[in-house]
């Protein structure tokens, strides 16, 4: 089982540079948690303290919004891309 | 003291809208300041807040300044004539700004632009007549402005790039028009000046316009907290690709504004002034109450780059009121 997980610019401190990552997880909930399992501190950045997906953060499966799907609760499968996008800075 | 001769030859009144205008481009700037009444608990009598609501320029943003002045310099320089296109990186706002002029002086336009800005964005300059190229969300603006250097560089006689983080003709834009209008404005009385960073030219021109007329005005940037944020348009200067433009030594200070923070403020504004603005007004508004609680009496004068209406599909109203209403199963975030 392997979802790919587009990790954006400012995260990749936390995967070695890594562009994209493999991991398990059947849900956006689980694969948040094998994120951190691999790639400790992570989580933080994606979910506050209160384990919510923090709200400025994206989080796209297969190009579609989470928020407009069942959030963390977001059925993925194998071979899915699950993207994680940032706010726009600059100009 | 010659930068102070400077400034005083300038004018202490800006030229105003003309009656009648030929054409929109002369409707840039001369935006108002408003007075902001309610959101300020904890603040002096003595100090007053007040907001320059640059979503009044006709593309709807501040960025009409420096996108006017870049392409009428190219313009006069002959950088830009027939046969050329107009290319640029762009957040979204100098994009719609650079479409606009474009639009009206007849110049075709090619921005580059993340693809995940927001949907309105993108039917903005589409409307414009814009054609745009969009780089990979991930990579952020950073992203936009290398692949607008690729474009560039394969098609350099093609094309006349403003070069808005590198071309010094974006800071002069707010140093002969945002810095007086608000030195008029305030009657000369303005002691604190505040603005986000996006390129810096906002925070750069006026400040250096301020700061000749009096030295003692303190010129305030406001910048993400951190490299992963949420504040669209604000640029985090530590892990970004910093702007030719931008000099940090000539400020007097800088306030990191914290995501939820400035998306609180941007609540607060629309439901306690009446100004529903974008997030990086936001940003500003949450560090100019910070100031404007350390002060016993001053003048702040904060810039609100542009109104919300924008940003309604994006993070900043999606889901806003379930977080409002946080403890509450709504469906959006839930726990991990």
């Amino acid at each position: 089982m392997s979802v790919r997980v587009r990790i954006p610019t400012p995260l990749r401190r936390f995967t070695a540079g890594s562009e994209e990552v493999g991991v398990s997880g059947g849900t956006i909930a689980g694969v948040v948690e094998d994120l951190e399992r691999k790639h400790p501190g992570i989580k933080e950045r994606l979910c506050d303290e209160q384990g919510r997906v923090r709200r400025f953060v994206n989080i796209y499966v297969n190009g579609d919004d989470i928020r407009f799907l069942n959030s963390l609760d977001t059925t993925v499968k194998d071979g899915d891309e699950v993207a994680i996008v940032p706010a726009i800075a600059g100009g | 003291m010659e930068a102070a001769s400077q400034a005083s030859a300038l004018p202490d009144t800006p030229a105003g809208w003309p009656e009648r205008a030929d054409s929109i481009l002369d409707l840039v700037g001369n935006t108002p300041l408003i007075e902001i009444n309610r959101l300020r608990q904890g603040v002096s009598p003595r100090v007053r807040i007040l907001a320059k609501l640059e979503g009044f320029n006709p593309g709807g943003s501040v960025k009409d300044r420096p996108a006017v002045w870049m392409v009428r310099d190219g313009l006069r320089s002959g950088k830009l004539r027939p046969g050329k296109t107009i290319l640029d990186s762009t957040s979204g706002n100098t994009g719609i700004a650079l479409a606009l002029a474009g639009a009206v002086l007849g110049y075709p336009v090619e921005l580059v632009m993340p693809a995940n800005v927001s949907i309105e964005r993108k039917k903005i300059v589409g409307a414009y007549g814009a054609k745009v190229t969009f780089s990979d969300p991930l990579e952020g603006s950073d992203g936009a402005i290398r692949l607008c250097r690729t474009l560039l560089a394969a098609n350099p006689e093609q094309y006349f790039k403003p070069d808005q983080y590198f071309n010094p003709v974006n800071p002069l834009a707010h140093y002969e028009s945002t810095g007086p209008e608000i030195w008029a404005a305030t009657h000369g009385t303005v002691t604190h000046f505040i603005a986000g960073i996006g390129t810096g030219g906002t925070i750069m021109g006026t400040g250096r316009y301020l700061k000749e007329r009096n030295p003692a005005v303190q010129i305030i940037a406001v910048e993400p907290d951190d490299a992963w944020h949420g504040l669209e348009g604000l640029k985090h200067m530590a892990s970004s690709i910093v702007p030719g433009i931008y000099h940090e030594e000539q400020l007097d200070r800088k306030i990191s504004a914290a995501t939820d923070a400035a998306y609180e403020t941007v609540y607060r504004l629309g439901s306690e002034e009446g100004l529903v603005v974008g997030q990086s007004a936001g940003a500003a508004m949450s560090a100019a109450l910070q100031v404007a609680r350390e002060l016993d009496a001053g003048v702040i004068v904060v810039i609100f780059p542009d109104f919300g209406d924008r940003y309604l599909s994006t993070s900043l109203w999606v889901g806003w009121r379930d977080w409002r209403e946080r403890g509450q199963k709504t469906g959006v975030g839930e726990a991990c």
